[in-house]
């Protein structure tokens, strides 16, 4: 393989990660580490740095869309990002002193069971969400237009601490593994705060990108990013995010959900791999 | 009790602000990535001649030296218009446009007289600092 095969295939793998990632609300890192440390043999440390770039390059060529259609819920993903933001610095240091191994196991259990919570979603779909006083004077609550569904969208937030709590140990798994905590946060927003789907897409896409932008900085420091790597990445990934962003509106929520089962699953099974291997 | 939402027209006009900026960050931070890969494959040094052969590709995909990050390096580079000079351009315009965006909504927030979450994005602001502060000490 060449070098310039190289660039275009991983732009092209990259692309898709880009679509995926901005749909679900997690970074391509799931996607791009893997495509790039195994099957393209990338010095991991070149991978991982890359990958945090592709979180990056999802969030803002995403957000742009999600802001101009207001899906994103700006006042939620600050407070949820001030928890996030120490988890990450939390994570980025205390990589140097944890085995990463019994938290890929842990992480991939965890993740296998929230995809099975997500599937089991629609029953419990009706249950009334606890009265949360924070939320009510943070005025967390918002509505978006579902082009969907065609209408107007008035939703509530609830438990707002338990969402504090999830977004600072997704920070540090973000910090710690080198994974947008998205894979954790989609999940909490949605299923504990009671958040549509596609408002938790929309902002935890928000949130995973100034999250990676403390961890891509400290990895350009140290000098992990290589630009021949981290370049077709950043591209593919922005214009597949573009992508994905353009099809959010307009996709059913089962579809937005069922997308991110699958991802939950990948994720959890790479975290199963690399615990286990 | 009615859900709150940011719909005054004051409000409305910051996210359109946002939203524009973040645009044209990507734009330029896109485009400084394809100029540069393109003058990276131009320039036979640094992807190997003619796209480049298989050695070049294990050199650069396997190599364990960590890549050059001074100012002075980048300054130097970009003024010499050296493909990897650019591409290190975009990527930091790309890393700065979330926390660009974290910046301008405090202004929004300020601008809504919303004390709360000035304090509370002024926090994210810090915290996104400290952590630049500190990846650079380790």
């Amino acid at each position: 393989m060449t070098p310039l095969f190289f660039t275009l295939l991983v732009a092209a793998i990259s692309l898709s990660a880009g679509v995926l990632g901005s749909l679900v609300g997690v970074g391509g890192g799931i996607i791009v580490v893997p495509a790039l440390s195994l099957l393209l043999g990338v010095d991991i440390r070149h991978a991982i740095a890359a990958s945090i770039i592709s979180v990056i390059a999802t969030s803002s060529g995403a957000a742009s869309a999600y802001v101009r259609e207001r899906i994103t819920n700006i006042r939620l993903a600050m407070l949820l990002e001030i928890a996030t933001a120490a988890g990450a610095l939390t994570g980025a240091f205390l990589a140097a002193y944890i085995s990463g191994r019994w938290l890929f196991i842990l992480f991939g259990v965890i993740l296998s069971y929230t995809s099975w919570s997500m599937l089991q979603k629609k029953k419990t779909a009706a249950t009334v969400l606890p009265p949360d006083p924070m939320a009510d004077s943070l005025r967390l609550h918002g509505s978006y237009f579902d082009r969907a569904l065609g209408q107007q969208v008035t939703y509530r937030v609830a438990r707002t601490k338990l969402g504090l709590a999830v977004s600072y140990v997704a920070g540090t798994v973000s910090g710690l593994l080198g994974i947008g905590g998205g894979v954790l946060k989609v999940p909490v927003m949605n299923l504990a705060m009671g958040i549509p789907i596609k408002v938790c897409s929309a902002t935890s896409n928000f949130m995973i990108g100034v999250t990676a932008a403390t961890s891509a900085a400290v990895y350009f420091m140290r000098g992990d990013v290589q630009p021949f790597v981290a370049a077709p990445v950043a591209v593919g990934v922005l214009l597949g995010a573009k992508l994905g962003s353009r099809l959010l509106g307009r996709l059913p929520n089962h579809v937005i959900r069922i997308a991110f089962v699958a991802v939950l699953l990948l994720s959890a099974t790479q975290m199963l791999w690399k615990g286990l291997r | 009790m009615k859900p709150v939402t940011p719909s005054d027209s004051k409000a409305l006009q910051v996210e359109i602000v946002i939203s524009e900026l973040l645009r044209w960050g990507v734009y330029g931070s896109l485009l400084l990535l394809v100029v540069g890969t393109v003058v990276s494959y131009i320039h036979p040094e640094t992807y190997g001649a003619g796209g480049g052969s298989g050695a070049d590709l294990h050199r650069l995909i396997t190599e364990g030296a960590t890549f050059p990050r001074t100012l002075s390096w980048l300054g130097h580079g970009l003024l010499q218009l050296q493909g990897q000079a650019i591409i290190v351009a975009g990527l930091l315009l790309l890393i700065a446009t979330p926390v660009i965006r974290v910046l301008v909504s405090i202004i929004a927030f300020a601008l809504e007289k919303d004390r709360a979450f000035v304090v509370i994005t002024t926090v994210v602001f810090l915290l996104l600092m400290i952590s630049f502060a500190l990846g650079k000490a380790g």
